[in-house]
C-alpha cells in the first residue's frame, strides 16, 4: 500500500483556530508545535539522517510536499531527557537506548545488505524493519538489547505520537481536535456538531 | 513537545486559586522547625482527602506533593501530547512476565496526584469483596466491613457530586447519587445496546464530573479530553474538591517538595519529614506523619527510610512493605461500527457492565470484572493499533477509521501475590534517591479471568453492532504494597492505616488495599481516607494518638 487517501479531504481542523474551540493555552502548544521546529541538538547526522529515512517508512507522508516533521523532536526528547517514567528490565536507560539502537540498525543494514538503511529500496527498508519488529536480527550488533521492546516502545511509539500530535493528522482522520471552551453537543450514534469534520461522500 | 513549568507557586502564604486564572487564595503556612499534627506525604485521592479531613478537625497539617500546583482554568490545554506534565515520569524500572507500563497510564505527578488525569469513574466496591475470603473464598478479608465503609462512601460521593443513574442496579440499595447521569455518547449506547440484546444489564457508569453548575464549576462540555487535565473544573479532582477545603481549614500545601526519608527519633517514633524544595534539602518537623505516595512511592519512601533502629526499612519487620503490588487487568476488544462512532466526545467510559462482578456462576476462575465503554483520542488511538502490528502506511490508513471504531476494555481483578512487588534498584535518580523496580507476572487466575472477560466483552460487541473484532492488551491503576489487616504478621498497617511497629506513622492511599477488587479504586481510596480521618480524630479525642 503506497497511496493515502482521506474521507475528510475538505476538513482542516486548523480552521477552528479563532473558534471557541480553541483556548488561548492551546493555540500556544499548538503554535509552538508548528512553528518553532527544534534544531538538532542530540543525535550525531548520521543517526538524524538514518532516523528520517526509518520514520519515512514507519510513517509514508508521500502526498505532502512538507512531510510532518518527526525525527525533530524525537532530538528535542532526547536533547531533554524527556522520559515517559519507566523503562522495561533489560533495556537501558532511554538516551542509550535510542544510540544504541540506531547504530546496531545502521551497522546490520551495511553488513546485510552491503549499503546503509539510507540508500535501501523500500521494500528493503520495511523488510528489514519487519525484522526488527518481530526480533529477527543479529546479537553481534544488538548484544543483550531487547530489540522488539526499542522498536515499539521507542522508534515506533515516538514516532506516532509525534506524527498524530500534529493538526493535518488530525484533520486527515476527522477527529474534532481542540475542545474547550466549546466541548461538543451531539454525541449519539450518527450524530455531528456543524463544527466536525464532515466526510466527502456525505 | 511541551515544557515543564517547574515553579513553585504555593508559598508565603498564597496557593493558586484553581477556579479563578491567575488568582490566589490565602493559605497558612508553618516553618520547617514548628512540630505539626501531621506531615502528609501526596495529596491524592488519599493525602489530598485526608489533609482535608484532618485540618477540618482542627489538626495543623502540611501535605507534601513532588508535583506542581496547577490552575486548570489556565494550564491545560486540548491537547493530549502537551499534558504529560501530569504524569510521574522519573525513573522506574518495570520488569517480570508482564510488566506494568507506568508514567501515564497509573501514575501522576502534582497536587491533586492521580484524580487530575483520571476518569472519573466512581464506582463502589461489592459489599463482599471486603470479606472476599470468608464470603467468596478466596482472596483475603479487609479489616473493614462494606457497612463501616458505606456511610463514606455516601460522603466521598456528596464531596464529589457524582453524576449517576437513579437505580444503580449491582450492589446494595443505595441513596441517590447527588448529580443526574450523564447523556450517553455514541460509544456507551453501542454497550447500552449489545447488553440489552443479551439480557444483560447495564448503566451509565457513576463519573466525578458536574452535570450540573457547582459553585464556580459549568457543567462537564464533553470536550473528551478527559485522561488529560480537565480545563473547564467540571471534573470532580483532589485539587479542586478536597485542596481547596484543605487550604481553607489551614491546611499548608507544598508542591515541588519531594520526600526522600521519613525521619525516626531514637525512641523508634516518627520526627518529621526530609525533603527537598526549591533547590535544597530541608526538614519539617511532625508529631505524625502521613505516607501517601500510591503503591510505588509508598513503598520506595518506607524503604529508603531505612535506619539503624529499622534497617529493613520502616513498617517493615515482617518484610512485606512493596510485597502483593496489584494492577487491574485490561485487555480490550475492538470493532467497526456501520454507524458513526466519534468516541473522542465526552468522558470515555460513560456505559458499563458490572455483571461480572456481582454474577458468579459460569465462572472458571475467582474474582471478577466490569467493563466499560471506551474513547482513545488519536496517539491513543495510534498506539493501540501499533499493538495490533501496524505501522507504516498500513496504520495510517487504518487510522482514517478512528471514527466508525467502538471498544469494550475491563477493569479486571488480580490476585496479592507477594512476587509482585516494589523493591529499590541501585541506580539513583537526579535527587540521589534510588529508583524504584517494580515486578508484575500474571498468576493463572488472572489469565483465566482475562481470557473469559474476552468472551463476554466480544458477545456484548457484537450484539451491539459491531464487525471485525480484534482484541488487545492493557492495564490499568496500581494497588497493594502496604496492606492493611488485622494480623501484624502479614499486614503493614492496621485498620486505621497505623503502622504496627511505629505508633505514629501513618499509611493512607491505594496501597492499603489487600485485595484489587474489579472496580476503578478512585472511590474507595477516598472513602477510606475519609474513614481514617474520623478514626484519627475520635483516636485523638480519647488521647490515643
Amino acid at each position: 500500500m503506497s497511496e493515502f487517501q482521506t474521507p475528510y479531504p475538505s476538513y482542516d481542523v486548523l480552521d477552528k483556530w479563532d473558534s471557541p474551540s480553541w483556548n488561548d493555552q492551546t493555540r500556544e502548544t499548538v503554535a509552538r508545535r508548528l512553528d518553532e521546529v527544534p534544531k538538532r541538538e542530540f543525535l550525531t547526522a548520521k543517526q538524524w539522517s538514518l532516523l528520517e529515512a526509518i520514520s519515512a517508512r514507519l510513517m509514508p507522508q508521500p502526498d505532502r510536499e512538507e512531510p510532518v516533521p518527526i525525527v525533530p523532536w524525537i532530538d528535542d526528547r532526547l536533547n531533554k531527557d524527556r522520559r515517559p517514567g519507566y523503562r522495561y528490565a533489560g533495556m537501558p536507560p532511554m538516551r542509550e537506548a535510542w544510540a544504541r539502537g540506531l547504530n546496531a540498525i545502521a551497522a546490520e543494514c551495511t553488513d546485510r545488505f552491503g549499503k546503509p538503511f539510507e540508500e535501501l529500496s523500500s521494500e528493503e527498508q520495511d523488510t528489514y524493519l519487519t525484522d526488527l519488529q518481530n526480533g529477527e536480527v543479529s546479537d553481534r550488533f544488538w548484544g543483550d538489547m531487547p530489540v522488539q521492546c526499542f522498536f515499539s516502545e521507542l522508534l515506533l511509539k515516538d514516532v506516532l505520537e509525534i506524527y498524530y500530535s500534529h493538526p493535518v493528522a488530525w484533520s486527515e482522520i476527522g477527529f474534532g481536535g481542540p475542545a474547550s471552551p466549546r466541548g461538543y453537543v451531539r454525541t449519539g450514534f450518527d450524530e455531528r456538531d456543524p463544527w466536525e469534520a464532515e466526510p466527502a461522500d456525505v | 513537545m511541551y515544557e515543564r513549568a517547574e515553579e513553585v507557586r504555593a508559598k508565603d502564604g498564597r496557593a493558586p486559586d484553581v477556579f479563578r486564572e491567575g488568582k490566589w487564595v490565602p493559605m497558612r503556612c508553618y516553618p520547617d522547625d514548628e512540630e505539626v499534627d501531621f506531615a502528609i506525604v501526596g495529596t491524592g485521592a488519599g493525602g489530598g482527602t485526608l489533609a482535608c479531613k484532618l485540618a477540618e478537625a482542627g489538626f495543623s497539617v502540611v501535605a507534601f506533593d513532588a508535583g506542581p500546583f496547577w490552575r486548570p482554568l489556565e494550564d491545560f490545554a486540548s491537547d493530549e501530547s502537551s499534558q504529560g506534565d501530569l504524569y510521574w515520569t522519573d525513573e522506574r524500572i518495570s520488569g517480570g512476565d508482564d510488566p506494568v507500563q507506568l508514567g501515564s497510564n497509573n501514575s501522576g505527578r502534582g497536587v491533586g496526584g492521580s484524580t487530575v488525569h483520571y476518569a472519573m469513574v466512581a464506582l463502589r466496591f461489592r459489599p463482599e469483596w471486603f470479606q472476599c475470603r470468608s464470603e467468596l473464598g478466596y482472596g483475603r478479608d479487609w479489616p473493614v466491613t462494606y457497612d463501616e465503609m458505606e456511610p463514606y462512601y455516601d460522603e466521598a460521593e456528596h464531596a464529589l457530586k457524582i453524576s449517576g443513574p437513579v437505580r444503580y442496579p449491582w450492589g446494595r440499595r443505595r441513596k441517590r447519587y447527588p448529580y443526574r447521569p450523564h447523556q450517553l455518547n455514541a460509544s456507551g449506547l453501542v454497550l447500552a445496546r449489545g447488553a440489552e440484546k443479551l439480557g444483560i444489564k447495564w448503566a451509565p457508569v457513576p463519573l466525578a464530573t458536574l452535570s450540573a453548575p457547582r459553585g464556580m464549576a459549568h457543567p462537564c462540555v464533553y470536550r473528551g479530553f478527559c485522561i488529560y487535565g480537565c480545563s473547564t473544573n467540571a471534573k470532580q479532582s483532589v485539587l479542586v474538591t478536597f485542596i481547596p477545603r484543605a487550604l481553607k481549614a489551614g491546611a499548608e500545601i507544598r508542591d515541588l517538595s519531594m520526600v526522600d526519608r521519613v525521619e525516626i527519633g531514637k525512641n523508634g517514633r516518627a520526627t518529621g519529614l526530609h525533603y527537598h524544595r526549591e533547590g535544597a534539602w530541608r526538614r519539617q518537623k511532625a508529631r505524625h506523619v502521613v505516607v501517601a505516595g500510591y503503591s510505588i512511592e509508598t513503598p520506595r519512601l518506607l524503604l529508603n527510610s531505612a535506619c539503624p533502629e529499622f534497617p529493613d526499612g520502616l513498617a517493615n519487620d515482617n518484610g512485606i512493605v512493596g510485597k502483593h503490588l496489584m494492577i487491574h487487568s485490561g485487555p480490550g476488544v475492538w470493532g467497526r461500527m456501520e454507524e458513526e462512532i466519534r468516541s473522542y466526545k465526552a468522558p470515555p467510559s460513560l456505559a458499563l457492565t458490572e455483571h461480572w462482578n456481582y454474577d458468579d456462576n459460569a465462572k472458571d476462575f475467582h474474582g471478577g470484572y466490569a467493563f466499560m465503554s471506551q474513547g482513545p483520542l488519536p496517539n491513543a488511538w495510534a498506539e493501540t493499533l501499533a499493538g495490533r502490528g501496524l505501522w507504516g502506511m498500513a496504520l495510517r490508513q487504518e487510522m482514517t477509521a478512528f471514527n466508525f471504531m467502538a471498544g469494550l476494555r475491563i477493569v479486571g481483578e488480580t490476585e496479592p501475590r507477594p512476587v509482585n512487588r516494589v523493591e529499590l534498584a541501585d541506580e539513583k535518580d537526579d535527587l540521589g534517591i534510588p529508583i524504584p523496580r517494580v515486578t508484575f507476572s500474571l498468576s493463572e487466575n488472572d489469565k483465566k479471568l482475562m481470557e473469559h472477560s474476552l468472551g463476554s466483552m466480544r458477545a456484548v460487541l457484537e450484539a451491539g453492532g459491531a464487525q471485525d473484532l480484534w482484541d488487545d492488551k492493557d492495564s490499568s491503576h496500581l494497588l497493594g504494597t502496604c496492606r492493611m489487616g488485622d494480623d501484624p504478621a502479614d499486614s503493614v498497617v492496621n485498620r486505621d492505616g497505623r503502622s504496627w511497629s511505629i505508633p505514629n506513622l501513618w499509611i493512607c492511599d491505594g496501597s492499603l488495599f489487600p485485595t484489587s477488587g474489579g472496580v476503578n479504586p478512585s472511590l474507595t481510596i477516598q472513602a477510606n481516607a475519609l474513614r481514617i480521618g474520623d478514626r484519627i480524630k475520635e483516636m485523638a479525642g480519647r488521647g490515643e494518638l
